[in-house]
């Protein structure tokens, strides 16, 4: 009896999961939510608040992508992946969309089959230490004990760093930042690395951010990007243009709160190609006109996410640094929407 | 003896002397001490180090848990009490945080407009036990029917449940408790059900589809009514084909077409809802309800005289004993949509129910195995004498037996089991040991709480684990009455 | 309806494959066969098109590339440049020493404190009662994280060792220093040093531990000899010679002299710049992961040893005493001997547990074969596939291994019937 129960909710769970589209973007629309997979934790970028709702940089690139699909921002389900189980979460087909700060590099775009679809951050390696400890420079670190998430690039490239200088140091491998947290104020290790927007991020949430500095050197280049799955070129360039679009309405001065006012009245062209008033660009990708602008409304444009999320104004206190618009000496540079 | 005629003899005693008390070593107080704690000089060190032990960790921790808070709203205000309370540098427990983060403890994302939907169900459990576990003593199952309906009730009350489920809830109750005065095994209708019936209240949808399930079985076993009086053999294999189609090709539009039609649906609730006592739960009874005939049918196979049968047995059950749980919760995550045909993905808490199942399903059949082989050969040898077939034979005779020797190792795999399942921690599920404890030190409020959340979860997993032990003690003593 | 003459041959017929006993489990066997060969191709064929989907193939030629990950605990020389192989090699034997370690002593541990649940003692044996039902009933990975809480926030840092007046100081006689990072043990120098020998493959093995390794084994022998000759004399002569002062001197002796030739000594740790240096650093992970695994698998393994020696009936004991034995003998030569057909095979049930249990490294970051093949080495390759397959297999393989050894152990005590 308790066995056929079994069978029956393999069979029903079977039916439910319905019959595989061949392409993401109607699997999407046909599931009527966009599956994306996030980090579990990290303040500013992805974290649950206690009912569970998601708030974050990454998580509104989620929002904005839903937004320009299926219409709803909210129709996002957020899948929670680990460092170690990220990439095989969106080749096994678990999420459509991976926005978890992940790096993107040369073998993770082509041995892991992924499709990165643009960088919505530019980070790089740093290192944390307690002020007391008098350390100024990461070349001071020789011999150190070094706090390291593990399945992430940050661990190649700190044995790449510590060989190229000559040092030694002692890893200390964690499996989550929140574990990276308590081994780092407990002193089990001296400096904590990882991207610097996570360093800043850490140190917002702590008790006594003022008696920690990030050192100054910054090791490695860590552009964080969106990726998709390698082979379904339609709904890599779905995600591409969603973030495009959300860093040229900044370029261009669309905003969550002057979108409508602009889609009526702006002169300029290339607004009115964003927000759909003239071409369709949307049926190119096979949405509708105004995917760009639902993507906008959904958290606002890429200033408006940052601020929001991670900038200044926020614990978290992040410069736009190089994540500024190409005008204002920065590296976003949104290919032009004709 | 002495002689009346004669003087009185010196050296005899012509009364009886008074009864003197006994030694103070041999009485009481110290002649307890004396033998169970100062015997000898091993026994003396012994009680002196065991005196030191249960002393250090009176010091150590009293202090603690008599300085606990259990009203703040965050981490800092919880010390600021207990150094207003108790002086500066004075430690203190802040259990504060199980009172605030209660719900995500025993829920973790659930909504909280429907936590008495697990609430019922969790109540429900013992109504569905009540036959099974509890079925060699009115007392004890009137007891917990008992406590069951009225905690149940009251929790529904204060989760504001809609009326009519309260009604509902009562009226199971109500019947269960007069049901089982009586005719017990009635109950057992109820049991079979509530695997549905649960399914359906925690993840919601529509109604139908539980009554599609029920009426494939319905077609099920009208096709071995009919088939069997062709063949017996005919007459099982129909009856799971039949159902399987009735499943596969009907069920899902009849469901759809039903709910068009008239909506019995509740509001559903993702599996990612799913998380803190209530996933340990559910993975834990899922895996129990399944694993045990599934370990039956292997352990059945695996001393089956067909070789092929045996050997597939006996490789699948090696197998599963030899690898971690942990490699087969990976395989879950991350392998078995390479094994599911392209495109294919499902619930990732019902892949780690299967997991698991599978996992205790192979350590259940070894241990139901040990109690077919403690059988005497007798028993076997009488079944066939009797003329039974293979499958009577088990079924009135065998297992009967063998089930009752084996229940100490069947209900420690339980306990294993429902051990196991603060492993689905990494394969990112929350449950409540590791990853709702971090969610909530997420939060800047509660950051750096660890005892607290340990303390609490540890003794609830405990107190469960500690009660299913004790009560597989009791059931063994009283099912070694029954035979003597 | 004709009568069959008994012992004529029935006429095949096709129904004889359902109804006829004889043929009736071939059939079965037959349809099972097909089942399990349809299910693995589907199985087999579903993984190809899905991998054809990906783009991905099945190799393992990732094992040979660079790793260039660092692992902090390792037996045999690794670093960043070597390949995945080693990395993967590495972690096994990172399983293999803390499954070994936490054998040994769990084992200890659980049959003194089995034992001591046995004592008369009222108060101790209660305590034994409450630490073996605590532990029993709780999950693992509480204890391994509640364990790793402790070490990391209880414990130190090294800098706490600092400076004339430090906050802490080191422990057995200046020699143990411990800390939230690692526990720091002395090593062993040696002031006339052999060298060392090449196993290849970078594994040096020094020649001092070789000679140690020797004069133990012979030692053992020779004791071994010894007694057998004792036995011998005693059966011959009715006397046994007085043998356990040879028996030291075999034992001791040797080993004293191979330790005043190489000059071996203790280097005590000593701190130096951000950590100490000088000793032997234990990992935490490796200590807080070995102590978790311990007191667990301890506690169960109490439990096997207290039913062991229940299990003897108190009519043993009595004959014993009634033969004039004492305690100790009676424990040893009648208690023991019965009681240990009873404990061994749920010990090594034991045994494979914790071995299993010990990839529960992952709360703590120690770097076993999960961490380094089914963790760090899957993810930065990406051959989820090929990494866990090979994994479990390996787990496998260890698993088969420590049941065949203990199996051919149990084999020897077994009761032998004559």
């Amino acid at each position: 009896m308790k066995r056929t129960v079994f069978w029956g909710a393999l069979a029903v769970t079977a039916m439910t999961a319905g019959a595989a589209a061949a392409d993401t973007l109607s699997e999407v629309k046909n599931r009527g939510e966009l599956n994306c997979g996030v980090n579990p934790g990290l303040v500013g970028f992805a974290a649950p608040d206690a009912n569970g709702n998601w708030a974050g940089f990454d998580v509104d690139l989620c929002k904005a992508v839903a937004a320009a699909v299926l219409g709803d921002p909210g129709k996002v389900k957020y899948v929670p992946l680990t460092g170690q189980t990220r990439f095989t979460g969106l080749s096994s087909g678990e999420v459509d969309l991976l926005a978890r700060n992940s790096t993107w590099s040369f073998s993770r775009d082509t041995d892991l089959k992924l499709d990165f679809a643009g960088v919505n951050y530019y980070d790089g390696q740093g290192f944390m230490v307690r002020k007391d400890l008098g350390v100024t420079s990461t070349k001071e670190l020789d011999g150190a004990t070094i706090c390291i998430q593990t399945g992430t690039t940050t661990e190649l490239n700190l044995a790449d760093y510590f060989k190229a200088n000559g040092m030694e140091y002692q890893p200390v491998n964690i499996d989550s930042n929140a574990e990276g947290e308590q081994q780092y104020m407990a002193g089990a290790c001296d400096a904590y690395t990882t991207d610097i927007s996570g360093l800043a991020a850490t140190r917002a949430a702590f008790a006594d951010p003022e008696n920690h500095v990030i050192l100054p050197e910054v090791i490695s280049k860590e552009p964080l990007a969106p990726a998709v799955r390698h082979g379904d070129n339609n709904w890599g360039d779905i995600v591409r243009w969603t973030l495009n679009a959300l860093i040229a309405a900044e370029e261009y001065g669309i905003t969550s709160k002057n979108i409508e006012e602009l889609a009526k009245s702006s002169e300029n062209p290339e607004v009115q190609r964003i927000l759909g008033v003239t071409d369709d660009l949307g049926a190119m990708i096979g949405l509708d006109k105004e995917w760009a602008k639902r993507a906008i409304q959904a958290s606002g444009n890429y200033g408006e996410i940052f601020a929001a999320n991670v900038g200044e104004q926020t614990p978290i206190g992040l410069a736009r640094g190089l994540n500024a618009q190409w005008t204002q000496g920065g590296l976003l540079y949104a290919q032009p929407f004709r | 003896m002495s002689n009346p005629n004669h003087g009185p003899d010196a050296y005899l005693r012509e009364e009886m002397l008074p009864e003197m008390p006994p030694p103070p070593r041999e009485t009481g107080m110290v002649k307890w001490l004396h033998e169970n704690l100062f015997s000898g000089p091993v026994n003396a060190g012994l009680t002196v180090l065991g005196l030191l032990i249960v002393w250090f960790l009176f010091d150590h921790f009293y202090p603690w848990f008599a300085h606990s808070v259990w009203n703040a709203s965050s981490l800092p205000e919880c010390r600021k009490i207990i150094a207003e309370t108790w002086g500066e540098g004075a430690g203190g427990a802040c259990f504060a945080v199980i009172r605030e983060r209660w719900n995500q403890y025993i829920y973790g994302f659930y909504p909280p407009g429907l936590y008495w939907r697990p609430t019922l169900v969790f109540g429900l459990l013992f109504v569905a036990l009540a036959p099974i576990l509890f079925s060699i003593s009115r007392n004890i199952r009137r007891i917990v029917l008992l406590t069951a309906a009225i905690v149940t009730v009251l929790s529904l009350v204060a989760l504001n449940t809609p009326p009519i489920w309260l009604g509902v809830a009562v009226a199971i109750f109500a019947v269960a408790l007069l049901v089982a005065e009586r005719r017990q095994m009635w109950l057992l209708g109820f049991s079979a059900f509530y695997p549905l019936l649960g399914v359906w209240l925690i993840w919601g949808g529509s109604f139908w589809w539980i009554i599609m399930i029920l009426a494939g079985m319905g077609f099920g076993s009208l096709a071995f009514i009919i088939a069997g009086r062709l063949s017996p053999l005919l007459a099982g294999s129909s009856a799971i084909v039949v159902t399987l189609l009735v499943w596969v090709f009907l069920s899902g539009d009849a469901a759809k077409d039903a709910e068009n039609l008239y909506s019995l649906a509740i509001a559903r609730v993702d599996s990612e809802a799913i998380g803190g006592f209530l996933l340990a739960i559910t993975i834990g009874v899922a895996g129990i309800t399944m694993s045990l005939p599934l370990g039956i049918v292997l352990a059945l196979a695996r001393r089956s005289d067909m070789f092929l049968v045996s050997s597939l047995a006996v490789i699948f059950i090696e197998f599963i004993r030899g690898v971690p749980l942990i490699t087969l919760l990976f395989v879950a995550q991350l392998l078995l949509n390479y094994f599911l045909p392209p495109g294919t993905s499902f619930d990732i808490v019902l892949r780690v129910i299967i997991m698991v199942t599978l996992f205790a399903a192979a350590y259940m059949a070894e241990v139901i195995r040990g109690g077919l082989a403690a059988l005497p050969t007798g028993q076997y040898e009488a079944a066939d004498a009797l003329g039974l077939d293979y499958w009577k034979a088990q079924r009135l005779i065998v297992l009967p037996q063998a089930l009752k020797i084996s229940i100490p190792g069947i209900v420690s795999t339980f306990i294993g089991m429902f051990k196991d399942t603060t492993l689905v921690a990494f394969v990112g599920l929350y449950e409540p040991l590791k990853n709702i404890s971090d969610a909530v030190r997420a939060n800047i409020e509660w950051k750096g709480i660890y005892w607290e959340p340990f303390i609490f979860v540890g003794a609830i997993f405990f107190i469960i684990c500690f009660s299913m032990s004790r009560y597989s003690m009791y059931l063994e003593r009283r099912l070694q009455r029954d035979n003597r | 309806m004709t009568e069959v003459p008994l012992g004529a041959e029935q006429p095949f017929r096709l129904s004889m494959l359902v109804y006829d006993r004889r043929y009736r489990s071939m059939t079965f066997q037959v349809i099972v066969f097909i089942l399990v060969m349809a299910l693995g191709w589907w199985l087999v064929n579903n993984t190809i098109r899905n991998l054809a989907a990906l783009g991905k193939d099945f190799n393992f030629g990732f094992l040979f590339q660079r790793a260039g990950y660092d692992i902090p605990q390792r037996l045999i020389p690794y670093s960043s440049d070597d390949t995945h192989l080693r990395a993967t090699i590495v972690g096994l034997l990172n399983t293999i020493l803390i499954s070994f370690m936490g054998c040994i002593a769990a084992t200890i541990l659980g049959v003194a404190i089995g034992i001591a649940r046995l004592s008369n003692n009222w108060l101790f044996a209660r305590l034994m009662a409450i630490y073996v039902e605590v532990f029993r009933n709780i999950p693992l990975l509480l204890w391994i994280l509640i364990i790793y809480a402790i070490f990391t926030d209880v414990l130190p840092p090294p800098n706490a060792y600092r400076g004339d007046d430090p906050q802490w100081s080191m422990i057995f006689f200046d020699q143990v220093a411990l800390t939230n990072r690692y526990t720091a043990v002395p090593a062993f120098g040696m002031s006339n040093d052999p060298g060392t020998i090449d196993l290849g493959a970078r594994i040096t093995v020094n020649l001092a531990l070789i000679a140690f390794l020797v004069v133990i084994i012979g030692g053992w022998i020779a004791r071994r000899a010894i007694l057998a000759r004792a036995q011998a004399i005693q059966d011959r002569t009715g006397h046994r010679p007085v043998t356990w002062w040879i028996n030291l001197a075999v034992m001791t002796v040797p080993s004293v002299l191979l330790i005043w030739y190489f000059g071996l000594h203790l280097l005590a740790p000593e701190l130096k710049g951000f950590n100490f240096s000088g000793g032997n650093n234990l990992n935490n992970a490796l200590v807080v992961l070995w102590l978790a695994l311990t007191l667990y698998t301890g506690a169960f393994i109490a439990e096997i040893v207290r039913g062991g020696v229940l299990a003897v009936s108190k009519g043993q004991t009595e004959a014993a005493f009634a033969l004039g034995l004492r305690p100790k003998a009676t424990m040893n030569l009648v208690i023991l001997p019965q009681a240990l057909r009873v404990i061994i095979p749920p010990l090594i049930s034991q045994y494979l547990n914790l071995t299993k249990n010990s990839s529960l490294a992952i709360a703590v970051g120690y770097m076993d074969l999960r961490g380094t093949l089914g963790g760090t080495t899957q993810n930065q390759t990406g051959r989820e596939l090929e990494s866990i397959v090979l994994m479990m297999l390996i787990y496998l393989a260890l698993s088969l291994i420590i049941s065949a050894g203990m199996n051919a152990f149990n084999r020897s005590v077994r009761l032998k019937e004559r």
